[in-house]
């Protein structure tokens, strides 16, 4: 449904690159981040956790680490909330272990005391007799039959009869008749893939500042992609009224939907409450691999049939999600992803949730959809390479549309899918030509997006400038582009707009910064807080010109009248009004709180050229082009950075990230030397192209941009691997190991 | 464990300090001194936010243990603008969007205002191997890259 007042060409602030507003902070060492606070008197924690991936917990000693000077205080399970049910239960039950240790890395304990040093000392002296349990860290093996059980009684009402309690939700989705479709085709690809967990990989560790009385009243600061959410979760664990928890977000050091989770927070506020001083808690790298939620493992079979001229006739996917010790692994979102880019009769597919001993997985980019995306898209170019077909005319071919029905059910409206092929086409790296031993890969992705819950303030100051208080925590430039909008509806300088990201005591809740919400979804709110503000200054220059309200307009920053019969007065600038302000009604504050249900959901194409060097495995990205419907770019440079971000984190994803599980179920690579993200010698530039296809749901067509990047990298270098290697790798990461032993495959026949 | 005494330059600035013989000179800056503008993402000196510069040289300053500081001249990311005016590296990200989330900036700035020093021309495979071990995740680096380079190309038509 089109929104009343949309407004599509003619921008004068939206579509510009200004510097950020919190620029100069960022470059001088001035913001502070989670790590960078400090409070008098305050304490330093530690946490104790488990070196087995499933262990009993019979006995927690406490009292050599409570008795070394320095420490004053230490937590257990026992001085949280009980009686927690559902998520609660399961966060709780993560944040700090009950009587079952479920992984490696897993909290026990924690310690506060007058110096990080003493607290780290005071970690090690708590003793933890633990008995060894039967674990299970993959996904296949945790679905077998003999696999040890996680926990009991998981299970949700999804899950069919019969299937292992580790099985915990089950999605089934889809329409027509796939084995009518599969007789249809000329040929029909089945294949299994397997992906293995990655992490989100922030630079910034997890880090908090809590205080908690005994009148039940706190204070938290924390790095977090949504402190509304914190405040609810540590109300919960902790068993106190929500409205007493005031939540501050610190600048945050990405977070990519590994900080929309709460692990530490609560742990620190249970010690602040025992020991009735503040206590920061920061995360030490390994932790953060270890006791964090990286995204999902998968093993995942497609089967898709063709026609000899490209039409897919029928698809069926088959995807286990393995979410570590507890029930979220996004197997719906991965299932529904999977054939979104295509408009199919026939279609089925099945997600099953399953739960190992790992760590909780956590929302990562457009969690669940790049593994789907990588297993679709490297069988519909196998279909493209076996049918000798253009990888971009046969996606064109099936592209879904306004009007499709899509595979997870409802009827696209507008979308950009077919227009990023046609740019992707049209772009000179499709035809540019390879060197030898180079490979080109296609592939395309989809993201849902999201709305939901938002509060946005936007006060006038006396001087005509603005402050807007927004509610999701700034990732990656959002300031900016929630000033832009702002100076577009209220007609002053984008310099004249302060961006502050409010605490939980001065808006209504505001849901986490994920979904590729927030530009959508607080611009939408900051625009129509604009608006209402513009309406009450409306109002003053109505009164003061003995006008109905109606018959005044806004333009340029000045109230007009609206027409030759509103009468002839001389426009009334935004600082003539805000002047009088508080002889006039009072302070002039816009507001907006919704949940918008418009965010448009987003396409991508990318296009990769990729080297394989035989003698070592290694594959080089030598080109990578990202073309992606951002509906309206507010900021187009911070819209080009998320599709380059994404598609580098997707880069990782293809070759060189994995958790790696020893036989003993510890984590093997818990450190960023072992734990391999892209570095800047192993990227080449990336390229984007900006599609805009406006979204019916937001007063300007803004789609999120965040998440689709992440989507198409993974077959889209897995393609082009197989382009220029000859070998075609379905599990990932493709790292040297892996490449070699295909290209030793493939000799040996 | 006792402290011991030591006297150092931060930014130009003589500074004494007491510090446990176990922590880092980043230790030292962020808890002792109040500096955090030098980030810890790791520290096993594997990501480059905590760069600064030690007698010059380009270090991770949580492989640096406090005591070592004595009588050395350490460079940080709060001296790298001069009053109010932001040195053509700092304009030059903020410009390019070579940042978005802002963790990894100290330290790349750190690192690369080295690098301008000693290789005022560099090539792009040169500054990508120069920052090879400061990871940044929001980027993809392509906007570092080209801010760096640009920065250089302006610093050298200046000169």
């Amino acid at each position: 449904m089109a929104l009343d007042n949309t407004k599509s060409t003619g921008f004068t602030h939206v579509g510009t690159t200004p510097d950020r507003p919190d620029g100069v902070d960022k470059v001088t060492g001035r913001a502070r981040f989670g790590a960078d606070i400090t409070a008098p008197g305050m304490l330093h924690a530690a946490i104790v956790r488990s070196p087995h991936a499933h262990a009993r917990i019979k006995r927690i000693d406490t009292s050599k680490a409570e008795a070394l000077a320095g420490v004053k205080g230490v937590v257990t399970r026992a001085d949280f909330a009980t009686g927690l049910t559902g998520e609660n239960w399961n966060i709780l039950e993560n944040v700090m272990a009950g009587d079952t240790a479920l992984y490696d890395g897993h909290a026990v304990a924690a310690v506060a005391a007058t110096s990080s040093l003493i607290a780290r000392d005071a970690a090690k002296l708590v003793v933890v007799e633990y008995e060894p349990l039967p674990h299970v860290t993959d996904v296949d093996k945790a679905m077998a039959a003999d696999a040890p059980v996680i926990r009991e009684g998981a299970a949700d009402t999804s899950v069919p009869k019969g299937l292992h309690p580790n099985v915990v939700r089950y999605h089934e989705s889809g329409h027509g008749d796939v084995e009518a479709g599969f007789a249809e085709a000329d040929l029909v690809v089945e294949d299994h893939f397997k992906t293995e967990a990655t992490h989100q990989g922030y630079i910034e560790p997890h880090a908090c500042l809590g205080t908690l009385g005994g009148d039940g009243k706190g204070e938290l600061w924390c790095c977090t992609q949504g402190h509304w959410n914190v405040q609810k979760i540590c109300a919960a664990l902790l068993g106190l009224e929500t409205a007493n928890l005031r939540v501050t977000a610190s600048e945050i050091g990405g977070g990519f939907g590994g900080k929309t989770a709460v692990f530490i927070e609560p742990v620190a506020l249970a010690l602040a409450r025992k020991t009735n001083k503040p206590v920061k808690l920061v995360m030490p790298r390994a932790d953060v691999f270890k006791a964090t939620g990286p995204t999902a493992s998968t093993s995942m079979d497609i089967k898709i049939g063709m026609k000899k001229d490209g039409t897919i006739t029928a698809a069926q996917g088959t995807f286990r999600l393995q979410g570590g010790a507890f029930p979220g692994a996004p197997c719906e979102f991965t299932a529904m992803c999977a054939f979104a880019p295509y408009a199919l009769k026939n279609v089925r597919q099945v997600g099953y949730d399953v739960m190992s001993n790992r760590p909780k997985q956590a929302a990562y980019r457009a969690p669940g959809s790049p593994m789907a995306a990588f297993a679709v898209e490297s069988v519909i170019d196998e279909l493209c390479n076996r049918l000798d077909l253009d990888p971009i005319e046969t996606r064109l071919k099936n592209a879904s549309k306004k009007g499709t029905k899509a595979s997870f059910g409802p009827t696209f409206d507008r979308i950009g899918l077919v227009e990023t092929l046609e740019a992707a086409k049209a772009h000179p790296h499709y035809c540019a030509p390879l060197k030898p031993g180079q490979g080109r890969g296609i592939s395309c992705g989809f993201w849902f997006n999201h709305g939901g819950e938002t509060a946005v303030s936007l006060a006038l100051s006396e001087d005509g400038t603005a402050q807007l208080a927004v509610g999701t925590p700034d990732i990656g430039g959002s300031r900016a582009s929630m000033a832009l909008m702002a100076a577009e509806e209220l007609g002053i300088p984008y310099e004249n707009i302060r961006v502050t990201i409010a605490d939980t005591a001065t808006l209504g809740y505001n849901e986490v910064s994920h979904g590729s919400r927030v530009t959508y979804a607080s611009g939408l709110a900051t625009i129509q807080a604009a608006r209402d503000a513009v309406k009450k200054l409306c109002g003053r220059a109505a009164a003061k010109w003995g006008i109905p309200e109606d018959a005044v307009k806004w333009e340029n920053g000045c109230a007009v009248p609206s027409g030759p019969n509103a009468g002839d007065f001389d426009p009334l600038p935004i600082a003539e009004i805000t002047k009088r302000m508080g002889a006039t009604g009072g302070p002039i504050v816009g507001h907006f709180e919704a949940t918008p249900e418009g965010a448009g959901v987003s396409f991508a194409t990318h296009i990769v050229d990729a080297e394989v060097d035989p003698e070592t495995g290694k594959t080089s990205v030598v080109r990578y082009t990202v073309v992606q419907d951002a509906g309206k770019a507010i900021h187009p440079t911070y819209v080009e950075g998320q599709f380059q971000g994404g598609a580098a984190q997707g880069i990782g994803w293809a070759l060189n990230e994995e958790y790696i599980y020893g036989e003993d179920g510890r984590l093997q690579n818990a450190l960023f030397l072992d734990y391999r993200i892209p570095v800047a010698s192993d990227l080449p530039m990336i390229d984007t192209v900006i599609v805009e296809v406006p979204n019916p749901g937001h007063p300007y067509g803004v789609r999120g941009v965040g998440e689709t990047s992440i989507c198409p990298p993974l077959a889209a270098i897995a393609n082009a691997v197989s382009a220029a290697a000859g070998v075609r790798l379905r599990q990932l990461p493709m790292s040297p190991p892996r490449i070699l032993e295909a290209l030793e495959q493939q000799r040996n026949g | 464990m006792s402290k011991i005494h030591v006297t150092t330059t931060v930014n130009g600035d003589e500074v004494e300090f007491l510090c446990d013989p176990r922590e880092t000179v980043l230790d030292v800056l962020r808890d002792r001194l109040g500096m955090t503008g030098t980030k810890e993402g790791c520290g096993t000196g594997d990501c480059g936010a905590c760069s600064i510069t030690l007698d010059g040289r380009l270090v991770c300053s949580c492989l640096v243990l406090g005591v070592e500081a004595e009588g050395r001249e350490i460079a940080t990311v709060e001296g790298i603008a001069t009053g109010e005016d932001l040195h053509p590296l700092q304009q030059k990200f903020i410009e390019y969007a070579a940042l978005q989330c802002g963790i990894c900036t100290p330290g790349i700035l750190v690192a690369t205002k080295a690098l301008l020093e000693k290789n005022p021309d560099p090539t792009e495979t040169e500054v990508r191997y120069w920052l090879a071990g400061n990871l940044c995740r929001c980027t993809g680096y392509d906007k570092i890259i080209r801010a760096v380079m640009d920065t250089a190309a302006d610093m050298r038509e200046a000169s």
